[in-house]
C-alpha cells in the first residue's frame, strides 16, 4: 500500500488560492472552515514563499494520541481519518496539531463546540466510501473513486502535490536539482520525522 | 562648445550604460537564494517558536503555518497527565485500604451519648452537598476524558461511548456553573473558621488522633486537618475554575499554547483534589462512626462531638449558657 503525503513545493506556489477553493466547492466544507489555506511568509519582502497547508496525516499523529474518545484511525494509504459520530468536539486535537488542520464547526452556549472538520484526503470518513451519509459527514471520497485529492489535481503549477510519500519526494527532488534551489518540503520534518534531502 | 557638447555626451552615454548594465547585475543574482527555507527557519525557532506568515482569510490564527512544539504537548496530554491522573486516583484509594484495614473505622471512644447537637445548618448543607454533587460528575465526567478509552470504550463499543462522553462533556460544562456557585458560597460560610491557628499546630502534632485510639487532641469547629481540606478545596478549585472557563471559551483565552497551558494546570488540579477528595468522603462515610450525620441530618452525637471538636463544643454550650443567663427565669 502507499503511503499518502502532500507535498507543496512553494517556489511554484503563486498563492492563487485555487486549492482552497476547490476544496471547499468539492466538500461542501461548512462555512468558517478552510480545510487547505494558503499561508505566505516574508510577506512583500525579497523571496516570500506561499505555501498550501492542510492536514499532513502525520505519522504517530498528535491529534490520535490526545484524543479522549480514540475517534482517529490510520487508513492503509496512511490517511488520518476520523469518526464525527464519536467525536465529542472536546477541541484537544486542535491544541495538539502542529498545522492548525482540526476545525470546528459552531460554537453553542458555553463554548460547546460541533464535531471536528479537517482534511480526509479526499478520501471520506468510516461510512462505506461513496455513500450518501459520508458524503453528508465528510465530502466526497476520490481515492475510493481511484483518483487524487483535488486539490493537488488542479493545481495549475503543480506545486501542490499529493500521492504516494515516495514517488512525489522524487518528482521533488528532480525539481531542485533540475532548477538549482528549493525551500524544503514544509512540514515533513514535523509530521513525518524526516524530510526530503537532495 | 563643441567641447562642452561632448563632455555632455560622455556623461550622458555613462549614464545611460549604467541604467542598462544595473538590470544585468540584477539579474545575474539568483532570485531564490534569499527564499525562505523551511530548514532555516524551523533552526532558528526557539522553544515555543512558530512557522507563520500571512493569510488572506479572516482568522489570524490560520497564519501559523507550522507549530512543531504542539507535539510536546501531545506527549504530555496523551500519556504524562493521565498517568498522573490514574495514580494518584488509585494511589489514594490504596493508601485508604490499607489505613482501613490497619486502623479500622474509628469509633467514638466513650459511646453514643443519645444527645445531639445542631453541626451544619441548612444552608450550610446545601452549599456543601451542591459542591460535592456538582464535583462528583465533574470529577467523573472528567476522568472519563482520560481513561474512558481504555477502561470503558472497549466495554461498551465506540457509538455507545460517544455518545456517553458527549453527555459527559454536556454535563461537565454545564455543572461547572453549580459548582462555582456553590465553591464561593462555601468560602463565605467556612472562611472565618478555617483562619489557621495554634491549636492546629498541637493538633498536627499528635498526628490528628488519626492513628492511635483513644487520642483526641482539641480543636475548634474544623480541626487542622479539615481546615487543609477547606484550603485545597478553595484554592483548587479556583484554578480549577479559572482554567475551565478559560478553555470553555478558547477564543477569549488566547492561542494554543495558552489553551495547552490551561489545560495542564486544569488537568493536574483536578488529578490532586480529586485524590484529597477521595480521602474526604472515605473518613466522612465509612471511615468514622457519627461523622456522616453532621451534613446528613446537621446534628452530631454529643460525645462524637466532645472527642473531635472539644473546644467547639464548649463554644457551642458556653454560647447557649449565656444566652439562658440573659433570659430571666420565670
Ligand atoms: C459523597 C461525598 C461526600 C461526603 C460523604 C462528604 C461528607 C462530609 C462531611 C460529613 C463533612 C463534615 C465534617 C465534619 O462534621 O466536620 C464534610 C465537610 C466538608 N466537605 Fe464534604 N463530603 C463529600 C464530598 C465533598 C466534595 C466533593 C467536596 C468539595 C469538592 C467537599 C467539601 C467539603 C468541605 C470543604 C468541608 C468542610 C471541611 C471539612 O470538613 O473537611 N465534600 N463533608
Ligand atoms: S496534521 Fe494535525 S490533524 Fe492532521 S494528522 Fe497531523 S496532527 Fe492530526
Ligand atoms: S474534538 Fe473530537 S476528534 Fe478532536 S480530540 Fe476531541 S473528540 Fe477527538
Amino acid at each position: 500500500m502507499a503511503r499518502m503525503k502532500f507535498l507543496c513545493d512553494a517556489d511554484r506556489c503563486i498563492e492563487c488560492n485555487a486549492c482552497v477553493t476547490a476544496c471547499k466547492n468539492e466538500h461542501e466544507v461548512p462555512w468558517g472552515i478552510n480545510r487547505r489555506r494558503v499561508v505566505t511568509i516574508n510577506d512583500g519582502l525579497p523571496g516570500e514563499r506561499s505555501v498550501s497547508m492542510a492536514c499532513m496525516h502525520c505519522t504517530d499523529a498528535p491529534c490520535a494520541a490526545v484524543c479522549p474518545v480514540s475517534c482517529f484511525y490510520t487508513t492503509d494509504d496512511g490517511v488520518v481519518l476520523h469518526n464525527k459520530d464519536t467525536c465529542i468536539g472536546c477541541g484537544y486535537c486542535a491544541y495538539a496539531c502542529p498545522f492548525g488542520a482540526p476545525q470546528y464547526p459552531q460554537t453553542a452556549n458555553f463554548g460547546t463546540r460541533g464535531k471536528m472538520d479537517k482534511c480526509t484526503y479526499c478520501s471520506g470518513g468510516p461510512e462505506p466510501d461513496m455513500s450518501q451519509a459520508e458524503y453528508v459527514k465528510y465530502g466526497s471520497n476520490r481515492l475510493a473513486e481511484g483518483k487524487l485529492p483535488l486539490c493537488a489535481e488542479m493545481c495549475s503549477t503543480k506545486s501542490l502535490l499529493a500521492g504516494d510519500g515516495d514517488i512525489i519526494a522524487e518528482i521533488y527532488r528532480e525539481r531542485v536539482i533540475t532548477r538549482g534551489y528549493g525551500s524544503g518540503a514544509w512540514g515533513w520534518r514535523t509530521a513525518y520525522g524526516e524530510t526530503v534531502t537532495v | 562648445m563643441a567641447n562642452k557638447i561632448s563632455q555632455l555626451l560622455t556623461s550622458l552615454s555613462l549614464v545611460l550604460g549604467l541604467a542598462l548594465v544595473a538590470p544585468l547585475a540584477q539579474a545575474q543574482v539568483n532570485p531564490t537564494q534569499q527564499s525562505v527555507n523551511e530548514g532555516a527557519l524551523l533552526e532558528a525557532l526557539g522553544s515555543g517558536g512558530n512557522v507563520a506568515g500571512r493569510i488572506s482569510i479572516p482568522d489570524p490564527n490560520a497564519g501559523y503555518l507550522i507549530k512543531p512544539d504542539n507535539k510536546l504537548w501531545a506527549a504530555l496530554q496523551g500519556d504524562t497527565l493521565h498517568q498522573i491522573s490514574i495514580w494518584a486516583v488509585i494511589g489514594m484509594v490504596a493508601l485508604l485500604a490499607l489505613f482501613y484495614v490497619i486502623r479500622g473505622k474509628i469509633r467514638v471512644d466513650g459511646g453514643l451519648s443519645g444527645r445531639k447537637i445542631l453541626r451544619f445548618n441548612t444552608v450550610e448543607r446545601f452549599a456543601h452537598w451542591t459542591l460535592a454533587s456538582t464535583f462528583i460528575i465533574l470529577a467523573l465526567s472528567g476522568l472519563n476524558l482520560i481513561i474512558g478509552k481504555t477502561v470503558i470504550l472497549p466495554v461498551i463499543g465506540e457509538g455507545a461511548f460517544g455518545t456517553l462522553s458527549a453527555w459527559g462533556k454536556i454535563a461537565h460544562n454545564y455543572l461547572a456553573w453549580p459548582f462555582m456557585v456553590a465553591l464561593v458560597l462555601v468560602l463565605l460560610l467556612w472562611i472565618a473558621h478555617n483562619i489557621p491557628n495554634r491549636v492546629d499546630l498541637e493538633w498536627l502534632k499528635q498526628g490528628g488522633g488519626l492513628v492511635k485510639k483513644g487520642v483526641h487532641p482539641p480543636a475548634k469547629k474544623f480541626n487542622a486537618g479539615q481546615k487543609l481540606i477547606f484550603w485545597a478545596v478553595i484554592a483548587g478549585g479556583a484554578a480549577l475554575s479559572y482554567t475551565g472557563v478559560m478553555l470553555l471559551f478558547p477564543a477569549e483565552a488566547g492561542t494554543p499554547a495558552d489553551w495547552q497551558f490551561y489545560q495542564t494546570i486544569h488537568a493536574l488540579t483536578a488529578a490532586v483534589l480529586s485524590a484529597i477528595i477521595i480521602a474526604h468522603i472515605y473518613i466522612g462515610s465509612v471511615g468514622m462512626e457519627g461523622a456522616f450525620d453532621a451534613m446528613g441530618t446537621g446534628e452530631v452525637d454529643e460525645n462524637w462531638a466532645k472527642e473531635h471538636h472539644s473546644l467547639w463544643v464548649e463554644e457551642v454550650k458556653g454560647a447557649k449558657a449565656a444566652e439562658g443567663r440573659t433570659q430571666p427565669a420565670e
